[in-house]
């Protein structure tokens, strides 16, 4: 006897616990199996690129932050470099240092939740989430003895940063970062020996290297695939040249390893935050920048390794004080791409594994 | 660091295989023709040498008179990049050949261009808004939308 079947359309989301944000997924499954997955965003597009034209560009840093909130000072980073090219300006020695410190403290922190979420969509609802938010307490911590925010820093300034460190800012940073290791450690051996997270994360999601960099993928996700490619080596930009650290790659490209990299990345950003407390020179923190700037007519990219992918800003001038066209390149958005590459075939609880382990955020998606 | 390859040289190359399909070249740019943008993008992506595996990124940028759209290319095995670019005159209804095909990375972003800009790409699989609900009207990054 034959049972007359057909597939049927799931919609998780816009407002779903696993979405991190208003995201949609619409699902085609045949019983468990994910026959199709069509994402649909917007739900949280402000216009940033057309809002950005009608200001100056200081006044454009302050979108930066609010794109992908998880991490604000990569994207500062990314954004005020974009405009140093465009104009031309030098960036005083101990700003480049303070800058590397933060990213790196910023991408801990990025790490910390990236890793966190994943296992509450595994299951392990919350525990594991609340200590990673306790670690990143501390860091946010230290961002506010710098700059008094604990979201939207607004840090870095074109040519410099807003403000120097406190007096008791480094004594504090070292403190902190002589505890992570440990915990991190303590922490993954918790959970990269437990049988569960080994059963639900290896060999499932497997991103092959030939795909990945078809559909552009970039940071972590795109390592994890085998594919050694991190700006800060290949393209160093700041001061990254100075530091000696390692870019982990990954065998397989399954969920495992992706939640791997995250883990390894987190030790090497110790590895160079206490390089840079070590090389850190007094001095200038801001160079000199007219208060109306008006970069020449052209255009320029400027880039980084975000905690997320690659973060880009293309930005043209048209020699008034507005960017005549601000563009961003996503890292989130263009990693979303792969989400049917992954899911077509899989059953609906991995999705959402696989859909954690890619690691985006819906205010840089959606812009 | 990141090759910025001088455009000279590649454009020699491609007036030799596409002739009249180049606009200008100068930096690392090179401008072509929106009707052979597809086969240059191939030539540089399957030519030994060149190897464009990846596709950084697309935007489009409007100029008022013309729409210029912008690839940037890179190479991850031999770490260099370039831009491309390609320009369209007609405002009522630019169109230019879709790369999906070539890299799977410009799924989404052509579509973003496509919702924002109003460029059609011909050939993309799904091309629809992405940003935007399906009955808005116009397109926002445009110079000429107003603003309410």
């Amino acid at each position: 006897m034959t049972f007359k079947t057909e597939p049927f359309v799931v919609n998780a989301g816009p407002q779903h616990p696993s979405t991190h944000g208003l995201f949609r997924m619409r699902f085609t499954l045949d019983g468990e199996v994910i026959q199709d997955v069509e994402p649909v965003f917007g739900y949280l597009h402000r216009g940033i690129e057309k809002l950005a034209e009608g200001l100056n560009y200081t006044q454009d840093i302050v979108f930066t932050d609010r794109m992908d909130y998880l991490t604000s000072m990569s994207n500062n980073q990314a954004y005020v470099m974009a405009v140093e090219k465009l104009a031309g300006i030098q960036v005083p020695e101990r700003a480049e240092y303070l800058r590397v410190i933060m990213t790196e403290l910023m991408r801990i922190s990025s790490h910390l939740m990236t890793v966190g979420f994943l296992l509450n969509e595994l299951g392990a609802f919350m525990t594991p989430l609340l200590y990673m938010f306790r670690e990143r307490e501390k860091i946010l911590d230290l961002f506010e003895m710098v700059c008094g925010q604990r979201l939207t820093y607004n840090y870095l300034r074109i040519g410099g940063v807003s403000q120097d460190i406190p007096e008791e800012f480094l004594p504090a940073l070292k403190k902190y970062i002589d505890s992570l290791p440990g915990f991190i450690a303590e922490y993954d051996q918790l959970l990269a020996e437990n049988e569960i997270l080994l059963m639900r994360t290896k060999n499932i999601g497997i991103l092959k290297r030939e795909t990945a960099i078809n559909c552009s993928i970039s940071g972590p996700v795109l390592r994890a695939s085998g594919v050694k490619w991190d700006i800060r080596k290949a393209d160093p930009y700041s001061i990254y040249d100075r530091f000696d650290f390692d870019v982990p790659v990954g065998a397989v490209g399954d969920i495992y390893d992706r939640y791997r990299m995250r883990i390894e990345e987190m030790h090497q950003s110790i590895r160079i935050i206490k390089q840079a407390m070590a090389q850190i020179p007094s001095g200038e923190i801001q160079s000199k920048v007219p208060r109306v700037l008006r970069p020449p007519k052209g255009e320029a990219y400027g880039h980084i390794e975000a905690p997320k992918g690659e973060l880009g800003f293309y930005l043209v001038s048209d020699g008034s004080t507005n960017p005549y066209r601000y563009h961003v390149r996503p890292s989130s958005f263009i990693n979303l791409q792969v989400l049917r590459e992954l899911m077509t075939g899989v059953k609906i609880a991995d999705a959402i594994v696989i859909f954690g382990s890619i690691d985006i955020c819906l205010g840089e998606v959606d812009r | 660091m990141t090759l910025a390859l001088p455009a000279t040289e590649i454009s020699a190359k491609l007036e030799a295989q596409f002739p009249g399909s180049l606009v200008e070249s100068s930096g690392n740019t090179i401008v072509v023709k929106p009707e052979s943008i597809f086969q240059i993008a191939s030539f540089l992506k399957n030519t030994p040498g060149f190897d464009f595996d990846y596709l950084n990124f697309i935007t489009a940028v409007d100029y008022n008179t013309y729409f210029e759209l912008v690839y940037y290319l890179v190479s991850l095995e031999h770490n260099h990049g370039l831009i491309l670019k390609t320009r369209c005159t007609d405002r009522e209804n630019p169109t230019v050949p879709s790369v999906v095909s070539l890299w799977n990375g410009a799924n989404f972003q052509e579509r973003e261009v496509y919702d924002l800009m109003g460029i059609k790409f011909e050939g993309h699989p799904n091309l629809k808004r992405i940003m935007l609900w399906d009955g808005f009207q116009g397109h926002p990054l445009r110079k000429d939308y107003k603003i309410q």
